[in-house]
């Protein structure tokens, strides 16, 4: 076990320093940064002085070696476009991503499982067949346009809920919540369900084929043959054994939940890390690309580590084969 | 063979749908009324016209016109056609990559095996559209704009498809580990007939049944991470429309009344997607009966 998690974190480390990398290399293929942050009538000693104060003039290893380091500490210098530290612009946008993030994985939870117990017990049955066509669709749905599809039907034709921004937020230290406020929570509601619905089929469809899978096993024909009730055998036997895989593909949506929320937040002009993200790739904003590009991958590895060893506490049968478990594309 | 490639309805009508809307793709530039994209023939007095059945609406432009007076059945047309262009090359490039590596790891073996599955591995810790997004965007920033606008097509495609060679990979060398230890193979191998030919001749041709399958799924997603990346403003030029950058633009539109700009867009590349899928969905269960209880 301990094996396991050493070798595991090992491999995080050495994919983290390549992801380090990539962020680097990013910094050394790119034209003038300084060009772009000046006006055109800047003398030249004023750009070679922005420039030394930037630390753009040092040679290759200097500057590789200062960004690893800087980079364990949190420090990733100064946005290019806006000229403030990059870690404060991430710590600030942070809250409203993970909160976004968070609650449209309750709402994944909480919508999907229950839909998914309910397709398999009652397979031919009219609802359950509403939902698996309801699920076709939400797959085959691109999240921005579920978004813009809820702005028009919800704020536009009926101006029931905001369409975007994250309504009024209060201070608790450095982190911002809307969950405290009305205006936050009600400006929460559309895109937690643009974010949720995709994960949300996927979660019915593992649940009803694992139910499916469960439900034909001795295990329960002699649960029933016991005479037990049919909750219980349903609940009690049958879904704690689905839930095994629903912690582990869950747990590696979360991740997933945290890159698809780029799209979400430029949607509803979310003020989190993804939009942050998008206006840094369209202003060329190199050290925010790059420092996202780190706390993105961190958090990935991060979650799939917790995962892996998750799996292994949960359910020892299961040596580490999980395959394609957060193989769908998106 | 026949007996087991029996027809649902749903299979049926996607096979229609798609049918129908891949023809109107590459037909574009016959069947669509206007030419989107020839500037001069835009009268920006004919802006933001409602579809014909409004009050205000114009039969020359049967779905309405965006803000510079384009008909919107024309651009969705020709929207379209790039859509199904950059999803199918960028698939046709994915399924060449990951075939290739799957094959060279399950036929050799060893260390090049060690190496594309982990780097297999690593890929599939990150989502494939972030993985898309970020190519795009390096190369957005590293290459000089001129050139950049000129290649972006490419570019995309090249991001799609470096983003979604992995599952191919991972199930050809698998099915490849199976194949190459049956008898068949074995005595290929014994009377001395070349590697190369061992497996164009011999294995590659008995893998094709998932890859077929892997191809549709991934169609479709292909096309949603397109649209997704034009959606966001990184995806293929303006001249270029796809669905995507129409949804984009149509969604600035949405406050002021203009639903039809981003809705026809939205409504034509969620039709597509869905029957792709079904497609899908159906080639799947036909080619691997076993799969058809535990579909997801």
């Amino acid at each position: 076990m301990l094996v396991f998690i050493l070798r595991r974190l090992a491999q995080s480390v050495l994919v983290m320093l390549a992801v380090a990398f990539i962020a680097f290399a990013l910094f050394n293929y790119v034209g003038d940064p300084v060009s772009g942050m000046v006006g055109q009538d800047t003398s030249l000693e004023d750009r070679q002085k922005l420039r030394h104060d930037l630390g753009l003039d040092d040679p290759f290893p200097v500057q590789y070696a200062r960004f690893v380091g800087n980079a364990v500490q949190g420090k990733f210098g100064l946005s290019y476009q806006q000229a403030i530290p990059v870690d404060r612009l991430i710590l600030d946008k942070m809250p409203a991503t993970l909160e976004l993030s968070l609650t449209a994985a309750l709402l994944t939870m909480l919508v999907g499982v229950p839909m998914g117990v309910y397709t398999a017990l009652h397979q031919d049955g009219p609802l359950a067949r509403l939902f698996m066509t309801v699920s076709l669709i939400g797959i085959s749905l691109p999240p921005f346009v579920v978004g813009i599809l809820l702005i028009l039907v919800f704020s536009v034709n009926l101006g029931w809920l905001p369409s975007f921004g994250r309504g009024e937020v209060i201070q608790i230290g450095w982190w911002s919540t809307g969950l405290l406020t009305a205006s936050g929570l009600k400006s929460l509601v559309l895109p937690a369900i643009t974010l949720g619905l995709f994960q949300m089929t996927l979660i019915m469809r593992l649940v009803r084929s694992e139910m499916l899978e469960v439900l034909r096993t001795d295990y329960i024909r002699f649960a029933r043959a016991r005479g037990l009730p049919n909750r219980t055998v349903h609940f009690g036997h049958a879904l704690k054994n689905t839930l095994v895989s629903v912690i582990t593909i869950a747990g590696l949506q979360l991740g997933a939940l945290i890159a698809f929320a780029v799209i979400t937040e430029t949607v509803f002009q979310w003020p989190g890390m993804g939009l942050m993200f998008i206006q840094a790739v369209t202003f060329a904003d190199i050290p925010v690309m790059a420092a996202y590009l780190l706390v993105g991958a961190f958090f990935f590895l991060a979650i799939n580590l917790c995962v892996d060893i998750l799996y292994q506490i949960i359910d020892p049968r299961l040596r580490i084969n999980r395959g394609t478990a957060n193989g769908y594309g998106r | 063979m026949t007996e087991r490639l029996h027809l649902s309805p749903s299979a049926v009508l996607a096979g229609l749908v798609t049918l129908i809307l891949v023809s109107a793709g590459l037909l574009a530039p016959w069947i669509a009324p206007h030419n989107p994209f020839d500037l001069g023939s835009l009268r920006l007095t004919d802006a933001f016209t409602p579809p014909v059945w409004n009050d205000q609406g114009d039969s020359a432009y049967p779905l309405g016109t965006d803000d510079q007076g384009r008909d919107m059945l024309s651009a969705i047309l020709y929207g379209l056609r790039i859509s199904l262009v950059v999803g199918f090359s960028s698939v046709l490039l994915a399924a060449l990559i990951g075939i290739g590596l799957g094959v060279l790891a399950g036929y050799l073996g060893g260390w090049i095996d060690g190496a594309v599955m982990r780097l297999a591995d690593i890929q599939l810790s990150f989502p494939p559209v972030l993985i898309a997004l970020l190519i795009d965007g390096v190369a957005r920033i590293a290459l000089p704009r001129d050139l950049h606008a000129r290649i972006s097509v490419y570019v995309v495609i090249l991001a799609i498809g470096l983003s979604f060679w992995v599952q191919y990979a991972r199930t050809v060398r698998g099915l490849t580990l199976v194949e190459r230890e049956k008898d068949y193979v074995n005595a290929a191998r014994l009377i001395g007939v070349h590697p190369v030919r061992i497996v164009f001749g011999h294995i590659l041709p008995n893998v094709m049944g998932p890859v077929l399958v892997i191809t549709t799924i991934n169609l479709a997603l292909a096309i949603i991470v397109e649209a997704t990346l034009s959606f966001l403003g990184l995806g293929v030029p303006p001249t270029q429309s796809s669905l995507g950058t129409l949804i984009r633009i149509g969604n600035d539109f949405l406050f002021s009344g203009e639903w039809w700009i981003a809705v026809f867009p939205a409504i034509t590349l969620a039709t597509l997607v869905l029957a792709v899928n079904l497609l899908g969905d159906w080639l799947r269960d036909t080619l691997n009966p076993k799969l058809r209880s535990q579909r997801l």
